[in-house]
């Protein structure tokens, strides 16, 4: 939940830290954040930032390689790092007295990371190791599939992991270039929840990172998504026996007034999934009382269906993702799926349908504060949206959201002219 | 001792042992109001009858569609409604309930989960559904090269017949002739309150929540003799058995290699768990990682784990890679079994191994969810209320030439060895 306890503070060097101390435990958790993800990227270079990513655990000037994980591990430490469409993130959760070496290690890591030009190409075929085993999962094939199609301008249309050709192309100076760019306080949040003491922390910030140079960096600028004007349809074939139907609206940014009750719509289709993309996707299967779910899988169309609503710095999309039960015309899946959509428009959603709605996600954000780690995520994840006073409001937001407004959005964002729907169609054996 | 653990007393523990032969553990934690608890029965697939496999998991499929008092829909609502969830899983071991509820909830969550447990309906329409349901299940999981190796390798591994040797999931065949009263004969004979485990943590006061729980188990009996819970004990394979598996249409082969393990119970399992933490965790994925993923950039994730259960786990080996590279990485993954075999383990790689290991105790217990699964391991394998105190000691007696004297058990010529992926 929104925090009443957090600090947050901006350096001279335009590094945001955001503070948050919460003694349950003798944990802390320290995340880095940056400003850059693969909606910054260019044709050319896709898949640039989680490339950046992956080598900024390779090693810097004063620590190698093995002294960048052992310094997390040697405190029983977990560390990790993901890149998205707006954010590349750096983890480390571990004893309270790490703070020091932890703080030591992201502060090189923005500032000093080698390079060395020997770890290039091994990281190249990890990278394209990690691309085909997301190959291998036909949900993920899908998904890539109708987020290109919905999405014809925006850069958000390119997978975060990039595409094959330009990881075959991109080269060290590349990285390089990117990494310079991006890689500065002005760019950057740290934020540091858990068993600290916030005076003494911010001091220990400052020490760290208080010489690190701005860059000035500015986001590049990003083409605004067109109107769609009609349904998109897009296919692709493997072999196998599972058909899979994923269905992409167009949706608001996290920002946009229209985005809580958007969250309640999607509660209302698909279940309470929560806005936390470290803990809330990992946990939760189809939700049976969703609306969703008692027209694909309580008909036998179905064996699982999903919706993600997932909160973007700009417009992205809202999914509905299915597993079709054996032997069903996928088109059929997909016209009942549509049709269930497609009721929320026409009769809307009465109120008690939204108030479970509200509940359920108060819940999910009651939940996903149940460690250090999940509420470190959800500070910086929303401050580098530039979106933290939004996600402060929405418990408000979602308190104020009406049946009406409901199905105003379900008419404006998820009409079939809005929509693009996939189809993964099982085929024989290659 | 090691002082960061020193540093962090064990919390407050309540243990409830009831006349049922139930036992209910509770610990408070405060930081954020919701509660997750666990029902953990003692009967997963390793218990499916030899005609049945699957049935364990279509049980924990089915049991919570439906009570004398609420249909499918309405525990659905009842449980949705309050933007809680009970999720129903089933692994080798456990039948498990898995709950997570806000705090004002709790009372009639919990009263929810032990009635679905208790007295289950089972009831034909949704039997049907959940049929079908668990027949795409299978279909997906035979077109998962991840899935393909492990049901392979953990066949293989145990040998035809072993109660651990049958996916969890079961097979087509068993799932299609699978009756209402299968399920009921089942659930009658395992999911009983004397196999029961049940872990409380969250925003709850202890002794309120287990009287909570107590008082929603009680007046269940079951009169009939419990069934034995004796798993017989695997023979290791003696030579090296490797399968390769086709799955069609992939771009990358899964590799599942390894050997039994330990029991739980063995005094060598704290040995295994450090010689495990340099083989194939610590780091980028230990001394397996190093080679395959750092040196050679031939995957993504490259790693071992150690999975003990009251009979030897397996120690596993994964790794996913580009077809073209899967006799490299097996030769690799040779290699460094054999290294470690011959040569042991390091008295730094021991130092760093077992520091992290007693550092990372707090993280086990960060979430109320790995608190809850933390005391039903403890309860399940008797290791006793302050085992948690205990823990930094037991892993900082390990030597390094324990942990060498396991891993010198690990012999490749009699590696058990699964490949799936594209031909």
């Amino acid at each position: 939940m929104p925090s009443t306890v957090r600090r947050l503070v901006e350096l001279d060097n335009g590094l945001t830290v955001i503070l948050q101390p919460s003694h349950a435990s003798s944990l802390i958790s320290l995340w880095a954040w940056y400003r850059v993800g693969s909606g910054d990227e260019r044709p050319g270079q896709t898949g640039i930032s989680h490339w950046v990513e992956h080598m900024n655990f390779k090693g810097t000037a004063r620590l190698s390689r093995e002294a960048m994980t052992g310094i997390v591990e040697r405190h029983g430490g977990f560390w990790n790092g993901y890149t998205w469409i707006d954010q590349t993130t750096y983890v480390s959760t571990a004893h309270r007295d790490a703070l020091d070496d932890l703080l030591l290690l992201e502060s090189e890591r923005m500032s000093a990371c080698t390079y060395d030009a020997a770890e290039i190409e091994p990281e190249r075929t990890v990278i394209i190791s990690e691309l085909q085993g997301s190959e291998n999962d036909p949900d993920q094939v899908l998904e890539t599939e109708v987020t290109a199609t919905a999405m014809k301008v925006h850069p958000y249309r390119h997978p975060t992991i990039g595409w094959r050709g330009d990881l075959e192309t991109m080269t060290r100076e590349d990285l390089v270039g990117h990494y310079e760019r991006y890689y500065a306080p002005d760019n950057a949040t740290i934020v540091i929840a858990g068993d600290i003491d916030p005076d003494d922390a911010l001091t220990r910030v400052a020490r760290a990172f208080g010489a690190i140079a701005p860059s000035g960096v500015k986001a590049p600028a990003r083409t605004t998504e067109p109107e769609q004007q009609g349904e998109r349809r897009v296919s692709v074939e493997r072999p196998g026996h599972v058909g899979y139907v994923k269905l992409a609206h167009h949706a608001p940014a996290f920002a946009h007034a229209d985005f809580a009750p958007m969250l309640v719509l999607d509660a209302v289709l698909a279940g309470a999934r929560g806005l936390n993309l470290w803990c809330s996707y990992k946990a939760l299967g189809s939700q049976r009382s969703s609306r969703l779910y008692r027209a694909l899988v309580d008909t036998s169309l179905a064996s699982a269906v999903q919706g993600a609503l997932m909160p973007t710095r700009d417009a992205f999309l809202h999914y509905v993702s299915i597993t079709a039960a054996d032997g069903v015309a996928l088109e059929a899946v997909q016209e009942a799926a549509a049709a269930a959509i497609d009721a929320t428009i026409t009769g809307g959603v009465p109120e008690e349908e939204v108030q479970r709605a509200r509940r359920q996600l108060h819940a999910r954000m009651v939940f996903e504060g149940d460690s250090v780690t999940n509420i470190a995520h959800q500070a910086g994840y929303f401050q580098t949206l530039g979106a933290l006073d939004a996600y402060d409001a929405l418990p408000a937001r979602l308190a104020a959201v009406t049946p009406d407004d409901v199905r105003r959005v379900a008419g404006l964002y998820l009409h079939p002219a809005n929509r693009t729907s996939g189809f993964l169609r099982p085929g024989g054996g290659a | 001792m090691n002082p960061l653990a020193a540093a962090s007393p064990q919390k407050r523990l309540t243990r409830r042992r009831l006349p049922s032969g139930a036992t209910i553990v509770a610990r408070r934690n405060g930081i954020t109001p919701a509660v997750t608890f666990m029902l953990a029965f003692d009967a997963g697939s390793a218990f499916d009858p030899p005609s049945r496999p699957g049935l364990a998991a279509f049980t924990a499929r089915m049991i919570d569609r439906g009570t004398p008092e609420y249909t499918a829909d309405a525990l659905a609502e009842e449980i949705e409604g309050r933007g809680a969830s009970i999720e129903v899983t089933s692994n080798r071991q456990c039948l498990t309930f898995t709950a997570t509820c806000l705090d004002d909830d709790f009372e009639a969550m919990v009263s929810l989960a032990a009635r679905m447990a208790q007295a289950p309906a089972f009831p034909p329409d949704q039997l049907e559904l959940r049929r079908h349901e668990t027949l795409t299940r299978l279909a997906q999981d035979a077109e998962n090269t991840g899935a393909r190796a492990s049901a392979r390798f953990f066949e293989r591994l145990y040998g035809d017949g072993h109660p651990y040797a049958h996916p969890p999931r079961g097979t087509q065949a068993a799932i299609e002739a699978l009756t209402r009263d299968d399920l009921v004969a089942y659930h009658r004979a395992r999911v009983r309150p004397a196999f029961l485990t049940a872990a409380i943590v969250g925003d709850v006061d202890e002794e309120r929540a287990c009287d909570a729980l107590a008082r929603a188990l009680d007046g269940w009996t079951v009169d009939d003799e419990a069934p034995s819970r004796a798993l017989p004990a695997p023979v290791p394979p003696a030579v090296r058995d490797v399968s390769v598996i086709d799955v069609a249409g992939k771009s990358q082969s899964d590799i599942a290699y390894g050997f039994l393990g330990p029991g739980r119970l063995d005094p060598a399992y704290y040995a295994y768990w450090v010689m495990n933490t340099v083989l194939g965790q610590f780091g980028m994925g230990g001394r397996l990682g190093e080679n395959i993923r750092e040196r050679q950039g031939m995957a993504y994730y490259a790693y071992s784990s150690f999975d003990a259960a009251r009979i030897p786990g397996p120690v596993l080996v994964r790794a996913g890679v580009d077809p073209a590279n899967v006799d490299r990485t097996i030769a690799a993954i040779d290699h460094e079994i054999a290294r470690i075999a011959a040569d042991g383990v390091t008295q730094a790689e021991r130092d760093d191994a077992v520091r992290y290991l007693i550092g990372s105790i707090p993280r086990l217990l960060e979430t109320n969810a790995g608190t809850a699964q933390f005391l039903v391991t403890v309860e399940q394998f008797g290791l006793g209320e302050d085992f948690e105190a205990r823990l930094p000691g037991l892993l900082s007696a390990v030597t390094a030439e324990d942990a060498s004297a396991a891993a010198a058990a690990l012999d490749p010529s009699k590696a058990v060895l699964a490949v799936a992926g594209p031909s």
